[in-house]
């Protein structure tokens, strides 16, 4: 009666065994399906990026300006289409063709905001913004900084 | 004394409480579902007018509480505790509905296991005469789990194949010493069972072996098996969660056959693209205090097993990297 | 108008589907934010060992507008500044390369953030 609770599990299996019963019975990401979306979904917003640069290219703006300008056109569209609820709606769709794309980022900024604006606007939208953006910034502006310090090292 | 405990971790009851009401809200999306008809109460949609989702919670498990006294027709006074939880951070959502309720308040946290734990400490409480009347009841919503456990709503990310939809709704029900209605018989507590899951977008997986070692004790316990009852249900598995729990018990020696389903499975239509099925606390409440009652008392069902399963992890433990525990609570309801 | 779209079409979407092929054979922990910190990085790296530049070159926008682009920015910009301002271009080269597009991010991202709810 005393030592009841140290009894060994009752069922009939290991966890080795249970762990292989449970990667066989687990559905794997259809991959076969994911793929041609994602390519579709995601050639079509680099489509839209390269005429609005053609616009902008048109307008008589520099090449790397209208890069930026045609940037910061898709990261409002992609925050837009957050805020009105659509853009979870295409990601479930296309997968990666709307995570990689800049879009991406803009809705990886605005979901979590928009979400904790219940908790107000400091600690809830000002630092909610950068939930996932954050980390994107932290290693992209270090690797950055590594980057130009290598090449100035390698310079001399 | 006369020990009413049975085995090994089965207390049978001497004289079994009476679940006097039973009251379910939910949500539009499970309003939808194949179990649509068997709610008192569907919303219009997740929010229903309040401030935040955490509000809409908590205002859905006031009206499941105060629904299932109303129908019982006891006065509030004449009830001695009540026993609620849910899947929030320190359980706001139960603490805030006591707070309405002003009643004796216990709060009972087994994650998505809760209804099947209350329902079996409520009946103990009344069996061991401390109490009379007992109000017990559960919520999850959709929103407030996935922003607390997962990704943001608007997040545009792909749900995986073996993920399961919180369920939006609460369920309640009001156990009594005496009365008309179905009875809660015996109870089978469960251990904390760790098979090394760490996925936590597959928690049927995770919950499985605990829910197979309960079933199995309470099978032992009782002398009993599969065909004893009419139905076994299980809370929140999915279909993943489910096929394990049947291949497990299979191993250990018993074919569970037709009788064993899931409420996570039962609640939502493949069509309705919730992956594997439905979890969290309302997924066994609302679709025990809705659908199974509703066959209990037409009298399809004589003997039923409910089984509640719950995953024992937080968001901070899932980030460490630690595995997810898992745990099922069995009540023997019949009619 | 529509010069390099064709191009921009194919080379955006393949580097998309090397991000879903990412999501769907690594483990399942891999989520969205993992995904963009991946192509960052990577961008980054590629764009400091000069592959990447033929990239945008043959894609146009399909090799500048995936986050992978915004790597290969942030470290033309630094390599750019070290070459004119010496060691400090370094630390302000890839954030003055890019910043428009993380300054409309948190303008943008704000406004939205405070005029909409989010539907659930």
């Amino acid at each position: 009666m005393s030592n009841q609770n140290l009894r060994e599990p009752t069922i009939n299996i290991t966890p080795e065994e249970y762990k292989k019963l449970s990667q066989q019975r687990t559905p794997k990401p259809k991959a076969a399906r994911n793929i041609p979306r994602a390519f579709l979904v995601g050639g079509l917003i680099c489509a839209i990026g390269q005429i609005i640069i053609n616009f902008f290219l048109a307008s008589g703006l520099s090449r790397n300006d209208a890069s930026s300008a045609a940037t910061a056109v898709l990261i409002f569209i992609g925050a837009l289409l957050t805020g009105l609820g659509v853009y979870d709606d295409i990601g479930k769709w296309a997968g990666a063709g709307s995570i990689v794309p800049v879009t991406g980022f803009a809705n990886s900024i605005v979901s979590p905001a928009l979400e904790f604006k219940r908790e107000g606007y400091v600690m809830g939208v000002g630092a909610k913004l950068f939930t996932i953006a954050g980390p994107i910034l932290v290693y992209g502006i270090a690797t950055s900084i590594a980057v130009g310090l290598i090449y100035y090292v390698l310079r001399f | 004394m006369n020990l009413k405990k049975v085995g090994n971790q089965t207390v049978v009851f001497a004289n079994p409480p009476v679940i006097l009401s039973s009251y379910s809200v939910v949500g539009p999306m499970e309003g939808q579902g194949p179990l649509g008809n068997s709610f008192n109460q569907v919303w219009p949609d997740n929010i229903n007018g309040e401030k935040s989702w955490e509000v809409a919670e908590t205002k859905m498990l006031q009206e499941a509480l105060q629904g299932a006294v109303t129908q019982a027709g006891v006065q509030s006074d004449q009830i001695d505790f009540m026993l609620a939880g849910d899947l929030l951070n320190q359980i706001i959502s139960a603490n805030f509905a006591a707070r309405q309720m002003a009643l004796p308040f216990i709060g009972v946290y087994g994650a998505c296991s809760t209804m099947a734990l209350s329902m079996a400490l409520g009946s103990m409480l009344i069996d061991g005469q401390f109490a009379k009347h007992i109000l017990v009841g559960v919520s999850s919503h959709h929103d407030t789990a996935e922003r607390q456990y997962r990704l943001p709503t608007e997040q545009g990310a792909q749900r995986l194949m073996s993920q399961q939809w919180t369920v939006t709704g609460a369920g309640s029900l009001l156990l009594g010493q005496a009365g008309v209605g179905p009875r809660i018989t015996a109870a089978t507590l469960g251990r904390v069972l760790d098979y090394g899951e760490t996925d936590v977008n597959n928690m049927g997986a995770a919950m499985a072996p605990a829910v197979a070692d309960t079933i199995l004790n309470h099978f032992k316990d009782l002398n009993r098996a599969p065909s004893d009852y009419d139905l076994i249900a299980s809370g929140d598995l999915g279909s993943v969660g489910l096929g394990l729990a049947t291949e497990v018990l299979k191993r250990s020696g018993y074919e569970m056959g037709d009788t064993y389903t899931d409420c996570g499975v039962l609640i939502f239509d493949p069509s309705q693209d919730v992956h594997a099925g439905a979890s969290g606390c309302a997924c066994s409440a609302v679709v025990f205090a809705g659908h199974i009652m509703e066959r209990i008392k037409a009298g399809e069902l004589k003997r039923v097993l409910l089984v509640g399963s719950g995953a024992l992890h937080s968001p901070t433990s899932a980030f460490q990297g630690e595995s997810i525990p898992g745990i099922g609570h069995a009540v023997v309801i019949e009619a | 108008m529509f010069e390099m779209v064709i191009p921009a079409f194919i080379v955006g979407g393949l580097i998309c589907v090397v991000g879903q092929l990412l999501m769907d054979l690594t483990k399942p922990a891999f989520t969205p934010a993992h995904v963009l910190v991946t192509f960052v990085t990577g961008g980054a790296v590629l764009g400091a060992l000069g592959w990447y530049a033929p990239l945008v070159k043959i894609g146009g926008a399909g090799a500048t507008v995936p986050l992978s682009g915004f790597g290969y920015s942030l470290a033309k910009g630094a390599m750019e500044a070290v070459g004119k301002k010496g060691v400090m271009g370094a630390f302000y080269g890839g954030i003055e390369a890019t910043a428009v597009g993380i300054a409309s991010a948190i303008l943008f991202g704000y406004l939205v953030s405070v005029t909409f709810n989010p539907k659930g």
